[in-house]
């Protein structure tokens, strides 16, 4: 059976904090720690974009599995902050690194679960034969328009999964989606920021499409909420996953090692990828992991994991982790913050 | 106005460092080589790409003020010379740090950066800089 | 073989000219140069001019046929060409001037250095000046000519324990020496304080320990021993010339600090003339960057390397034993490109004559010049001498 073979992630080094956004806004910062329970976000670098994130990500899962770049036959790239329009992501990843020609490669975008919708694609490559193992990564460097409740959330970050067929270290028993035309959330062509329908976002999209595809994931498997040892939600703060989690019936311990927003806010495509990332970073063989995207528009992508003895094999390897990316931070002003993420608008010659 | 095929070429040593190998002398080079400068004609057909790790010492450095239009954002920056643990010294810049968290002897290793655009619409060109260890 | 002579040379001012145009300039000097030899244009038989930036600043190529349409003798047919050796362009060009009468071919040739680095608003020049070091691998990715320098200096000055006064100290005596000259570019004396707190360029260099952009040309005439008993002509003996090469990139090389084309430049040149460094009056080096003329010195063998803080420390203004860069040097007189190198051999042939003014160090008998390529790529290394 498929499943995880390896895994990385990326996240930048650099950490804004809600009260400096709020500070420049005129915004109570206890509404935003309350609201949406972000203490910080991550900030990407200026050099730093979606190809640069799925590449090291990339790298990190290559390193963790002790595998070479030709051993990935296909690599998918789900983001809504590809650096091109066109021109894919996924080529550049494949050069950075030297998959063989022959390789398949696509950018995905579906808001928030491009990343995941890679891995359903993956997976069904590698069960069905066509390859022997490929790579899906969810990666973002999203944005939030200044003063936008967003602005406190959006993040940058990425995260690869090596799927295939042989020394797998997570099996991944079972897929589903649920689909909708849902407008939660968007941003049409050309625009630089998204729009979002305030309140629209929570019942009618993130809960009903989350809580629906876990139960109908653990109703295909048999399986109760009190099955699984981790369970991981897509997290666009601090509350939703955790109000999705109780609404479900999964307890704190269950939730707390794949909650990472608070600390790095939403990595969008990278969002619900990097929890998991985080949960096979302790998990150990038998333990089962519910993990259920959501991408605004909206839908979910549910797997049921059951994860394997190999998982030692990665640990032992001790690539960079998750929770060492969480320490060692820089944290900027609300100015320099504006020049990293190009809010400062330089003339028409730069850059 | 941009540069595509100058840049295009170098992508494998620009994007994973690849270089070569003398078959020679066995004299890894990065820049990559045609020929090698110790063995000269008997190194022709036989330099061989070598795929150079990436980890590396500072060797000098210097904070970069006064900085062409594709680093202005970046500025000021660090540009230091890196000895690779393959041996080739190479020049590039140090990221995610600050220049009094850095020494000559300080440890780094490679990373996938955006070094520069043509522009808004033009091609973004990627390659490697460093971070301290 | 027949020696070869300096007889004469003149220059445009050197500083921002935004009035005058490139060929302006060119056409300046190369007159001037004419009049000061006591030739007539027609006489010459071949032009060689340097420049380093004219196709990328001025988006000019060929500027040696330019510049002799434009002195008026394009119905002369006087051979002429372009020379470019990045910063050495205008020691490259005469070297190649020399070599063509020592060779028997040529009589008389002009040698012209131009370049107007003032053309462009914004940082572009920064890009463009940094052509000068290898373009894929250091400038690609952003390292300009003044952080490769940078990188020397830090290395430099770790490793010798050298202070930066020992830096600041070149620029200082480069403008003492051009308060002096009428043509130099910034003719204010500075202090060693006013040089250590200048804004930062790429550090540990500051806008002191660099040669500013520089609008500038100058001509020289040189002419065939023959030529000078047939005319009754006084002239500058050319004693030794060689130019070497070396690893283009600083990261290429052995030592972060050593230019072994200096080395090996000074070396043979000096063969040639059959001199030892105590025969050497005075020298022009080629100090881009204020640490390029601490490693000049040694490189040139007047110190042990890592010493040249010493010698830097026991003076070497125009009274002392080694007057250094006695027309400003390229901090102070300027520094354009390609002009670099031909205004340096001005400066000795107008010292060997008697003729520089203020200036004139006393009894100079022989003159060293040091060009440098870009970081280090290559060294023009040529010694005049009065016969």
């Amino acid at each position: 059976m498929s499943g995880i073979v390896s895994y990385g992630s990326y996240i930048p080094r650099y950490r804004i904090k809600p009260e400096e956004i709020a500070r420049v806004w005129g915004v109570d910062p206890e509404t935003i720690r309350n609201g949406i329970f972000i203490l910080s976000k991550s900030v990407p670098s200026p050099d730093e974009d979606v190809a640069t994130i799925s590449v090291e990500s990339a790298r990190n899962a290559l390193r963790r599995g002790g595998l070479k770049g030709k051993a990935i036959e296909a690599i998918y790239v789900g983001s809504e902050s590809h650096p091109y329009a066109v021109k894919p992501t996924a080529t550049i990843v494949s050069a950075a690194i030297g998959t063989e020609f022959s390789t398949f490669a696509a950018d995905y975008e579906f808001a928030c679960k491009a990343g995941t919708a890679g891995m359903q694609n993956v997976l069904g490559m590698t069960n069905s034969g066509i390859i022997k193992t490929g790579m899906a990564i969810g990666s973002d460097t999203s944005q939030g328009a200044p003063g936008d409740v967003l602005e406190y959330s959006a993040s940058a970050g990425g995260t690869a999964m090596i799927i295939g067929r042989e020394n797998v270290a997570a099996e991944i028993k079972s897929t589903l989606s649920v689909t909708s035309d849902t407008p939660d959330f968007w941003r049409r062509e050309g625009q630089p920021y998204p729009t979002h329908g305030e309140r629209f976002t929570g019942e009618p999209a993130y809960f009903r499409h989350i809580t629906t595809a876990s139960k109908m994931m653990m109703e295909r498997m048999g399986t109760k909420p009190e099955d699984y040892d981790y369970v991981v939600f897509h997290q666009p703060n601090g509350k939703f996953p955790t109000r999705a989690a109780k609404m479900l019936g999964f307890s704190e311990k269950q939730y707390n090692e794949g909650l990472l927003t608070p600390y790095i806010g939403n990595t969008y495509s990278g969002s619900m990828m990097m929890g998991l990332s985080a949960i096979l970073d302790v998990s150990k063989g038998g333990d089962r992991i519910l993990a259920v995207s959501f991408g605004s528009g909206a839908g979910s992508d549910a797997f049921h994991i059951e994860v394997t003895d190999e998982i030692e094999k990665l640990h032992d390897r001790k690539v960079i982790t998750v929770r060492d990316m969480l320490k060692d931070v820089k944290f900027l002003d609300y100015a320099i913050y504006a020049k990293f993420k190009r809010k400062i608008v330089f003339g028409e010659e730069i850059e | 106005m941009g540069e595509l095929s100058r840049m295009w070429r170098e992508m494998p040593s620009r994007y994973r460092m690849q270089g070569d190998r003398c078959g020679n002398c066995d004299q890894v080079y990065f820049p990559p080589r045609e020929i090698c400068p110790v063995c000269h004609r008997d190194s022709i057909g036989k330099m061989k790409d070598v795929d150079i790790d990436g980890a590396g010492e500072i060797l000098s450095f210097t904070v970069v003020h006064e900085a062409p239009p594709a680093f202005l954002r970046q500025k000021p920056y660090i540009i230091a010379l890196v000895k690779l643990k393959e041996g080739p010294v190479i020049t590039g810049q140090i990221v995610d740090t600050l220049p009094e968290e850095i020494d000559i002897g300080t440890k780094v290793r490679s990373v996938f950066r955006k070094i520069s655009e043509d522009g808004k619409s033009g091609v973004i060109h990627y390659g490697y800089k460093f971070v301290p260890e | 073989m027949s020696n070869v002579y300096v007889i004469g040379g003149g220059e445009s001012k050197y500083g921002e000219l935004w009035d005058r145009s490139l060929r302006e300039i060119a056409v300046e000097a190369g007159l001037k140069a004419v009049e000061n030899a006591g030739i007539r244009t027609k006489d010459l038989n071949a032009i060689y001019m340097g420049n380093s930036l004219g196709g990328l600043i001025s988006k000019q190529e060929h500027l040696s046929a330019l510049m002799s349409d434009y002195a008026g003798i394009a119905s002369e047919h006087v051979p002429s060409m372009r020379i470019e050796a990045s910063t050495a362009s205008g020691g490259a060009a005469f070297r190649q001037a020399y070599l063509s009468i020592k060779s028997g071919e040529h009589d008389v040739v002009m040698v012209g250095g131009v370049e107007k680095m003032t053309e462009l608003y914004g940082t572009e020049i920064i890009d463009i000046t940094s052509s000068l070091v290898d373009r894929e691998w250091e400038a690609f990715n952003g390292a300009t000519p003044a952080a490769v320098a940078a990188l020397s200096a830090r290395k430099y000055m770790r490793d010798f324990n050298v202070k930066k006064e020992a830096l600041a100290a070149i620029s200082v005596n480069d403008h003492a020496n051009a308060s002096l000259n009428e043509n130099a570019q910034y003719r204010n004396k500075i202090t060693i304080e006013q040089a250590l707190s200048a804004t930062p360029i790429a550090e540990p260099l500051n806008l002191m320990d660099c040669a500013p952009m520089t609008d500038g040309a100058t001509s020289v005439i040189l002419a065939s021993e023959k030529y000078l008993k047939e005319h009754g002509t006084k002239g500058v003996r050319i004693m030794g010339s060689a130019i070497s090469q070396g690893p283009f990139a600083l990261h290429s090389r052995k030592s972060f600090y050593t230019v072994e084309p200096t080395i090996i430049s000074t070396k043979k040149a000096m063969e040639q003339a059959n001199i030892k460094h105590k025969d050497i009056s005075f020298v022009e080096i080629h100090d881009s960057y204020s640490i390029y003329g601490l490693m000049a010195l040694e490189d040139l063998g007047f110190v042990e390397k890592g010493h040249a803080s010493e010698m830097v420390e026991n003076g070497i203004g125009i009274n002392s034993n080694l007057p250094v860069n006695p027309s400003g040097g390229l901090k102070a007189k300027g520094f354009p490109y390609g002009a670099a190198g031909v205004s340096q051999i001005y400066e000795t042939y107008l010292q060997l004559s008697g003729k520089a003014g203020k200036r004139q160090i006393k009894d100079a008998t022989c003159g060293l010049v040091h060009n440098m390529a870009g970081s280090g790529a290559a060294s023009v290394v040529h010694i005049l001498g009065v016969d």
